[in-house]
């Protein structure tokens, strides 16, 4: 009898002692909205303000306050749920999620629970070139909770509200996942397009985009196993590590003769282990019911058109975009519309001239360069036109491509307008051929026995394609001189 | 529908309400009574009805995305137990 395993659906399988596995993956991630106030209160979201500066009374939970939405949250959460091309829900509930903790002054979060204001989407990725689409379950309001500090004093712990209140936009998957790398590109998708809305900004070291990851293990075709949610793991290199390392605990758990408890574990990126946070396991009660404080949530099929209308281009529809105008391949559109100011660079120095030389440019000189300085685009010292001078210059034929890169250099640490500095320092490529020819001559007088051997050696053309542009000081068009060089020498 | 003991205690624990065993007994048939009640309730059709969630004709008010409060962190820390920089102190939680 054979034992028959269904065939691996993808490259993704892990192998372990009793054969191979499958990793499930879901995502949760809290993204805080961009906005000025909070979700329901008027108090400032800026971060780095002094301890409990940015906090009303209503972030404090006084007795007697009452919650007012924010209208712009409303509508930042609508912009989101259309660009994961999702259902917006023309009526939504805010619920009360009960627990106790410090930093959650009013003893509840309020938050969506059955009705949320937007329903099901979908994320495209793409993974080693293969591309992926990834449910979205939902995507639900709630408020953020304070901070406790606890290395200021050794008994106790400092509580800040400046977080308090704050509107957080809770995104769902679909448990779609099946690696590391696969949940990986599914954050940084989803941040893209945040950042492409600007409903948040996706900065993870602040915490402004946090992930919980859900992992469980399953042989393929199996039913699901029982799932481990890992909380806060705040960075993309992160989210993969837990993913892997969680899986392989719960994978010789099993194979080992154990059980997977469904629990809440936290990921140590300094051992590289994740362990369980038990405290948090008696909480899981939430009491969940609506919250008298709020009426429903409703608006208008009208108003969710207007903020269709004023969405703007989006990095799967920009990238069709650039292959079919620009010809640029699948991989370059992809770098290029990776972040919205990016994309706009590219946009600035493309207009009017050739789209491939211009993608070049910016993917392996600019990018390549902002890089290794740890510069942003939105900070690069070379600036879209000037990349653009530089373009013009090889297309036109002033410069060499050689050249145009020392030019880029000149341009990155001086400033400066490229054709001038070209013309100023003498840079300018010389396609005169009577110019060549002089130079030519010249290299052929003074070495006779060269001019001998290269007869026999047509390959020793290139020591004097070398001698004439060294004559030159490189400006020489190394064509013309190749050419020239060869009807003088009587070579083919 | 009976409540026992044990999830009054569980219910107490989750609310933060301490409570004696003498109470825990008297709430049992309270909270039972409250649940039979609510369990009459249910036999009401109600499929067909929106829950009722305002008595008057309003809907939800909104406000414009203005900061228009904060900056009184003093205030916010007046009536704390323990405060120190104006952060409020509290016995130490550490997970």
């Amino acid at each position: 009898m054979h034992d028959k395993v269904a065939a691996p659906s993808n490259g993704n399988l892990i192998p372990g002692a009793t054969g191979d596995w499958e990793v499930v993956i879901g995502m949760e991630v809290h993204a805080q909205v961009n906005s000025r106030a909070k979700l329901f209160s008027g108090a400032a979201t800026a971060f780095g303000a002094e301890p409990n500066a940015h906090v009303s009374l209503v972030d404090a939970a006084m007795p007697g306050m009452l919650p007012v939405i924010n209208e712009e949250c409303v509508a930042q959460a609508v912009r989101t749920g259309l660009g994961l091309k999702a259902q917006i829900n023309l009526k939504s509930i805010f619920d009360r999620k009960n627990y106790f903790y410090p930093d959650l002054p009013q003893g509840y979060q309020i938050s969506q629970y059955k009705q949320p204001i937007v329903g099901e989407g979908e994320i495209e990725i793409e993974v080693d070139g293969t591309a992926k689409t990834v449910g979205i379950e939902r995507l639900h309001l709630e408020q953020d909770a304070g901070k406790s500090i606890h290395d200021q004093h050794p008994e106790y712990s400092y509580v800040d509200l400046n977080r308090s209140g704050v509107a957080l936009m809770e995104i769902v998957s679909k448990p779609d996942l099946r690696s590391a790398k696969e949940a990986q590109a599914y954050v940084t998708k989803l941040r893209t397009i945040l950042r492409y809305l600007g409903t948040c900004d996706g900065d993870m070291e602040k915490g402004n985009l946090r992930a919980d990851v859900n992992v469980s293990v399953r042989k393929p075709g199996a039913p699901l196993g029982t799932r481990c949610e890992i909380k806060n793991v705040n960075s993309i290199r992160f989210i993969g590590q837990a993913v892997d390392v969680e899986a392989r605990r719960q994978i010789d758990i099993i194979e080992d003769g154990g059980k997977i408890d469904q629990e809440t574990r936290l990921f140590d990126p300094g051992k590289g282990e994740t362990r369980s946070m038990r405290s948090k396991e008696e909480a899981h009660d939430y009491r969940y019911f609506p919250d008298p404080d709020l009426l429903p949530l409703e608006f208008t099929e009208d108003y969710v058109a207007h903020l269709r209308h004023d969405l703007p281009e989006l990095p799967d529809e920009k990238k069709a975009r650039f292959m079919a105008e620009y010809g640029l391949a699948s991989y370059d559109a992809s770098v290029l519309v990776a972040e919205r100011e990016r994309a706009d660079y590219f946009q600035a120095v493309a207009k009017g001239r050739d789209g491939k030389t211009a993608a070049n440019w910016v993917i392996n000189e600019l990018l390549g360069r902002l890089n290794k300085e740890g510069h942003d685009i939105a900070d690069s010292p070379v600036s879209a036109d000037q990349v653009g001078g530089i373009v013009d210059l090889i297309a036109n034929g002033t410069i060499s491509g050689k050249l145009a890169k020392d030019l880029f250099e000149i341009v990155w640490s001086e400033g400066g307008d490229p054709a001038e500095i070209v013309e100023t320092r003498g840079m300018k490529q010389v396609t005169d051929t009577g110019a060549i020819e002089t130079a030519v001559d010249a290299v052929i007088a003074a070495n006779p026995d060269k001019v001998e051997q290269v007869k026999a050696k047509p390959s020793m053309i290139g020591w004097f394609v070398g001698q004439v542009m060294k004559a030159s000081g490189g400006k020489a068009n190394p064509q013309a001189v190749n050419e020239i060089l060869k009807a003088k020498l009587g070579l083919e | 529908m009976h409540v026992d003991e044990a999830t009054v205690r569980r219910i107490a624990r989750l609310a933060r309400i301490k409570i004696t065993d003498e109470e825990a007994k008297g709430l049992e048939a309270e909270l039972s009574g409250i649940l039979d009640w609510v369990e009459q309730l249910k036999q009401v059709d109600t499929d067909a009805v929106e829950p009722m969630t305002r008595v008057v004709g309003q809907d939800l008010k909104q406000r414009a995305d203005v900061v228009t409060d904060g900056e009184k962190a003093a205030e916010i820390v007046a009536n704390a137990p323990m405060a120190d920089d104006n952060f409020f102190v509290v016995p130490k939680v550490v997970e």
